[in-house]
């Protein structure tokens, strides 16, 4: 049966030393849903330019949308924002998957070994991801 | 035996539908990022390609269950982690209110953005 469970104040910083698997995953899965929430509102900022895209300039790919994204690609920070989005939202998905797990009250013996498994998953992920989303800026 | 916990009140619809849009974003987040950074390139995206793709009535349909449910679920989970800080009363009650009309716009600028990208309308 679900029960209501304290976990103080996640600002109580001095606590950290004391936390838990289960307390850190909890604490990175809600900073990875800020982030990814965040990056929504800006994605859908950005892709507004294909709402006054010209289509004379569209046929010759110099319209506004078309330039401002191979723009933001051609800065080395974008992609490593990028790379960090990925590790985001990696993460994000294979905690929710073992959260969604815990929900069902499976694997709660081992939540902890789950939450190192996303971790190293995240990590391999992440590595494997680099000559792509650094392909022709590096 | 650990103890099964969650920030969210159980019984409550919210937490229901958090459940059930995080089913379907697992899948559709690794699609889109798949998709465009891996089969496209983002660095090679253009206008046309993406006319394209968001012109087949099947991928419109996705992206913009997308952007609802995506909507959804981060404003949702922004909203119950602050009730969990302890957000309470009047304040909980604009917060709610903030948040539903900024989520509204989002998906109302989002299907601008993609009815634009469709070139079906």
């Amino acid at each position: 049966m679900s029960q209501s469970y304290d976990r103080g104040t996640v600002e109580s910083f001095g606590r950290w030393l004391e936390f838990k698997p289960g307390m850190w995953a909890w604490i990175l899965h809600k900073l990875t849903g800020w982030i990814l929430v965040g990056y929504l509102f800006t994605h859908i900022a950005v892709l507004s330019t294909a709402t006054g895209v010209d289509p004379a300039a569209a046929a010759a790919g110099n319209d506004i949308y078309t330039t401002t994204l191979q723009s933001l690609e051609e800065l080395l920070i974008v992609r490593f924002l990028e790379i960090g989005l990925l590790t985001v939202a990696v993460f994000h998905i294979l905690n929710g998957i073992r959260l969604l797990f815990v929900d069902l009250g499976l694997g709660l013996d081992r939540q902890d070994v789950s939450f190192y498994v996303s971790l190293i998953m995240t990590a391999l992920i992440t590595l494997a991801s680099l000559p792509t989303f650094l392909g022709g800026v590096l | 035996m650990a103890e099964h916990y969650s920030s969210f009140e159980h019984k409550g619809w919210r937490w229901f539908v958090q459940r059930i849009t995080a089913v379907f974003l697992v899948g559709v987040l690794a699609f889109h990022f798949i998709t465009l950074h891996f089969v496209n390139h983002a660095a090679e995206i253009s206008f046309a390609g993406t006319e394209a793709r968001m012109g087949q009535i099947g991928y419109f349909s996705l992206m913009v269950t997308f952007l609802i449910t995506g909507a959804f679920h981060g404003v949702n989970g922004v909203y119950n982690g602050l009730v969990n800080m302890g957000l309470k009363g009047t304040q909980k009650k604009i917060v709610a209110a903030i948040l539903t009309i900024a989520t509204l716009l989002l998906i109302a600028q989002g299907l601008r953005v993609a009815v634009a990208m469709s070139g079906m309308f």
